[in-house]
């Protein structure tokens, strides 16, 4: 039994044009490992991250055969029930620190908060298993930053935080929805490593969501390839560059490579069949 | 004579105790026709040397040249506008929400003081591969890529011969920042145009530029060519994390 | 039969295709997209058919007046509601209250008119030029706005009457001059906010001025904002007149002015109280319009799709 099950998960939303799906038919399996779903922006990426948590509310339509958490269905579960796998079971962190932190709380007020709502334990056992949690993420001086406000601190730091809220209730699965996309490229390494050995430590399943095909492919184990809603390709991480489908395939050559230099880059032509094809299952 | 020449360039903003200096005794040269990238992270100053040029950060000091002529004061003349033009990074801030692509197309030869303005339209719009379809759309109307492509046109409209260039591709999707990339590309052979490019992307400075400055914290810590860059023979250390960082697998 | 169809039809593709032709027909297309949120909405439709109705009254007046507003008959004063030949009843002065009603729609929209073109325009001027200006400027500009903000709207009004003498249009200009400074408000944040855009830094490159930044730039984008904040003013403008009225600052007797008509029936509220409350229950029911169609525009100019 694996750790997460997605069966033919679709997301809808009616427009004025009619209905538009963002999510199409995708099925995928996650163990206790790093996946990583990768796609531009429309392919419906994040929105299957969503749709996992059950983040999606009218007008927006979820409908899947089933999300199974470790054999439960999440889709039969009442929303009490579901708040309680949110956080505490699954866990998201987004891209920007700068507007999932709340800004009139200070840091230390937060991670607390979301600690004490998932266990009924003393303030000060929060506090502890706060700064505890900051330490944890490589953060050198935790009292400071507990009294801290969000604006105060640097996008690296505050996606740090981000993520000790995140993993403070000790969930299962960690969704990352372009958890570095927002951050410098010398930070961005810091806060991968950080959530890299975090996962590794818990025995966690990751779910790393990018539009950088470079960057999920060194992080994770597996990849799967998202276009206009539907995977068009799984693959190991290792053996991406040996990608079979030509939308991958045409990803990765428009890249612009210091070892290659180029007059001009590789245009991606699309294909309308991409769209039109089956989802290939990810499990 | 270089087409644009940056001296002992200061920027700051703010007075006394308050005063953040974003830019510390900035110097290099673009030559005529050549294509020169300004890399660096956030907060590093890239972008705010543009701004300086431009004449939208007000309190600079040093010698700024463009053209041969020195700019003396904080506004910039007609002639200014004429020589030098710039592209801005968030192609869903830089076109105003009411106006459409015609409008926006429009009102910079306009301003310009072209009078043919139908037909230079319709070619500007061609010259950036968007059809005439897109002609008389809003722009919540197009994507990103096209909005992008209605800002080079519009940057294009007046006939510059320097482009400034605020990390164009840096909202766009991978596969879109090909054929932008691509397009600025061809541009600049076709008008025989200048470039200075800002961007924290090595990669995609390595494929336009030819030569290259690296900024840290508002200094110039190392002026390469694209070669050296190519090599992985960067001197300064901060040069060399950056390079390290963007390495791919 | 399928001629008028399919015009209708090729009508509708013509309005919401994707590729207009011309500038106009781009505008048409956006305005009618923007037909179809505002139509989406009940109850905001809803507000504009009642307001639409008080239109059709006030100018269709002579036609659907059963009585001469300002005919009295002593003999047939404060007459109940149903009385045959007047529905809503006669005041203290015999005079047809109905026909009072549909004469003083016409009233209360030369009150609305006027104050909406007034205010919303000064404060948009004001507003957009300290913003954008800024320094001295906006300095100088925004202390003025704060002192009109001060006066309290009644005081002025009765300073106006003093001056001038009662009547209809002063209590117009008295209430103009103490609502524009919301609007300068609104519009001065809006433009301090539209001013760092880049679209902005954009046309500047181009060399553009400040005369042409502010109007052709600024101006669209500050209008959406004062026509949703006008519209849910309304209420409070008509009924601003009605107090006045009801001081008598306004609309002087024998005026059929909706404030004055229940300033007149107060005295006998206890036992023949539709001579107050049936101008009431109109001015009421105009408000309401007025904000339900305010909500529903808000939906429809507020731009949510794209950043702005």
């Amino acid at each position: 039994m694996s750790l997460l099950e997605v069966e033919n998960l679709w997301v809808r939303f009616p427009t004025r044009q009619g209905i538009f799906n963002a999510v199409r038919g995708v099925s995928f399996a996650l163990e206790r490992e790093r996946l990583g779903i990768v796609g531009e922006s429309g392919s419906g990426k994040s929105m299957t991250g969503r749709a996992i948590l059950r983040l999606i509310r009218k007008p927006g339509i979820v409908e899947s055969d089933a999300i199974r958490l470790e054999g439960r269905n999440l889709l039969e579960l009442s929303e009490p029930e579901m708040r309680k796998v949110r956080g505490q079971k699954i866990s998201m962190v987004m891209q920007d620190p700068k507007f999932s932190l709340n800004p009139v709380m200070t840091i230390g007020d937060q991670i607390m908060e979301s600690f004490l709502l998932h266990n009924n334990t003393s303030k000060a056992q929060a506090r502890a298993k706060a700064i505890a949690m900051l330490e944890a993420v490589s953060i050198r001086d935790p009292e400071r930053v507990m009294r801290a406000y969000p604006h105060e601190m640097s996008g690296g730091m505050g996606q740090r935080i981000m993520i000790a809220m995140m993993l403070i209730p000790d969930p299962q699965i960690l969704i990352a929805d372009e958890p570095t996309s927002a951050l410098d490229v010398s930070v961005q390494r810091q806060v991968l490593d950080i959530m890299d050995g975090l996962v590794k430590e818990r025995g966690m399943g990751l779910i790393f969501i990018s539009h950088d095909l470079n960057l999920v492919s060194e992080f994770c184990d597996r990849v799967l390839i998202m276009y206009a809603g539907r995977i068009v390709e799984v693959c190991d991480a290792d053996k991406l560059h040996q990608a079979k489908h030509p939308y991958t395939q045409g990803l990765l050559n428009s890249l612009p490579r210091l070892d290659q230099p180029k007059k001009h880059l590789e245009v991606l032509k699309r294909d309308d069949g991409w769209a039109d094809g089956e989802s290939v299952g990810g499990s | 004579m270089t087409a644009l020449t940056i001296k002992e360039l200061n920027v700051w903003f703010g007075t006394d105790r308050d005063r953040v200096d974003a830019v510390k005794s900035a110097s290099f040269d673009v030559g005529i026709g050549e294509s020169f990238g300004l890399v660096g992270e956030s907060g590093s100053g890239k972008s705010t040397i543009l701004r300086a040029i431009t004449g939208l950060a007000p309190m600079w000091s040093g010698e700024i040249t463009v053209d041969g002529k020195r700019i003396q004061r904080a506004t910039r003349d007609r002639a200014f506008y004429k020589t030098v033009q710039m592209v801005f990074q968030d192609p869903y801030a830089s076109l105003h929400p009411r106006h459409t692509v015609d409008q926006v197309l429009s009102e910079t030869l306009h301003l310009n003081g072209f009078k043919d303005i139908n037909t230079r339209v319709v070619r500007l719009l061609d010259d950036v591969g968007l059809g005439g379809k897109f002609r008389f759309r809003y722009p919540h109307q197009i994507s990103g890529g096209q909005r992008q492509r209605v800002a080079v046109a519009r940057a294009l409209a007046g006939e510059p011969d320097i482009l400034l260039l605020d990390e164009p591709t840096s909202a766009l999707d991978v596969s879109v920042q090909a054929e932008i990339l691509n397009l600025l590309t061809d541009l600049r052979n076709e008008h025989k145009l200048t470039y200075l490019m800002v961007s924290h992307n090595l990669p995609v400075i390595g494929h336009m530029c030819d030569r290259l400055a690296v900024m840290k914290d508002g200094e110039i810590v190392e002026m390469m060519e694209t070669d050296d860059l190519r090599h992985g023979t960067a001197k300064h250390d901060y040069s060399r994390s950056l390079l390290a960082a963007s390495a791919v697998a | 039969m399928s001629d008028m169809t399919s015009q209708h039809s090729s009508w509708r593709e013509w309005l919401t295709t994707d590729a207009p032709t011309s500038r106009r027909h781009a505008r048409l297309a956006n305005l009618y997209q923007g037909w179809l949120t505002l139509r989406a909405n009940s109850m905001a439709m809803f507000g504009l058919g009642i307001l639409l109705a008080l239109l059709l009254v006030a100018l269709l007046a002579p036609v659907l007046s059963p009585h001469d507003p300002f005919e009295q008959s002593l003999s047939n004063r404060l007459q109940p509601l149903g009385t045959e030949g007047h529905i809503l009843g006669t005041d203290s002065l015999g005079r047809d209250i109905l026909s009072r009603l549909i004469y003083g729609s016409r009233i209360t929209l030369y009150i609305v008119a006027l104050v909406a073109l007034i205010a919303p325009v000064a404060g948009l001027l004001v507003g957009t030029v300290a913003g954008y200006v800024g320094g001295w400027t906006d300095t100088i500009l925004m202390r003025i706005t704060d002192i009109f903000l001060a006066f309290p709207r009644l005081v002025l009004a009765l300073a106006f009457v003093a001056a001038l003498g009662a009547g209809i249009e002063n209590a117009v200009l008295a209430i103009s001059l103490t609502a524009w400074p919301p609007y300068a408000r609104i519009a001065r944040a809006e433009t301090l906010t539209i001013r760092s855009a880049d679209y902005i830094s954009a046309i500047r490159l181009q060399g553009a001025g400040a005369l042409r930044i502010i109007t052709k730039h600024i101006w669209p984008l500050c209008i959406s904002s004062l026509i949703v904040r006008v519209t849910l003013d309304m209420a409070g403008i008509i009924l601003a007149a009605a107090g006045l009225g009801f001081l008598g600052l306004g609309a002087q007797p024998p005026s059929p002015e909706w404030g004055a008509m229940i300033s007149e029936g107060r005295r006998f509220i206890l036992d023949h109280w539709w001579v107050a409350t049936v101008p009431g229950l109109a001015i009421f029911t105009v408000s309401l319009a007025f904000n339900l169609l305010g909500d529903g525009l808000r939906d429809v100019l507020d731009p949510k799709d794209g950043s702005q």
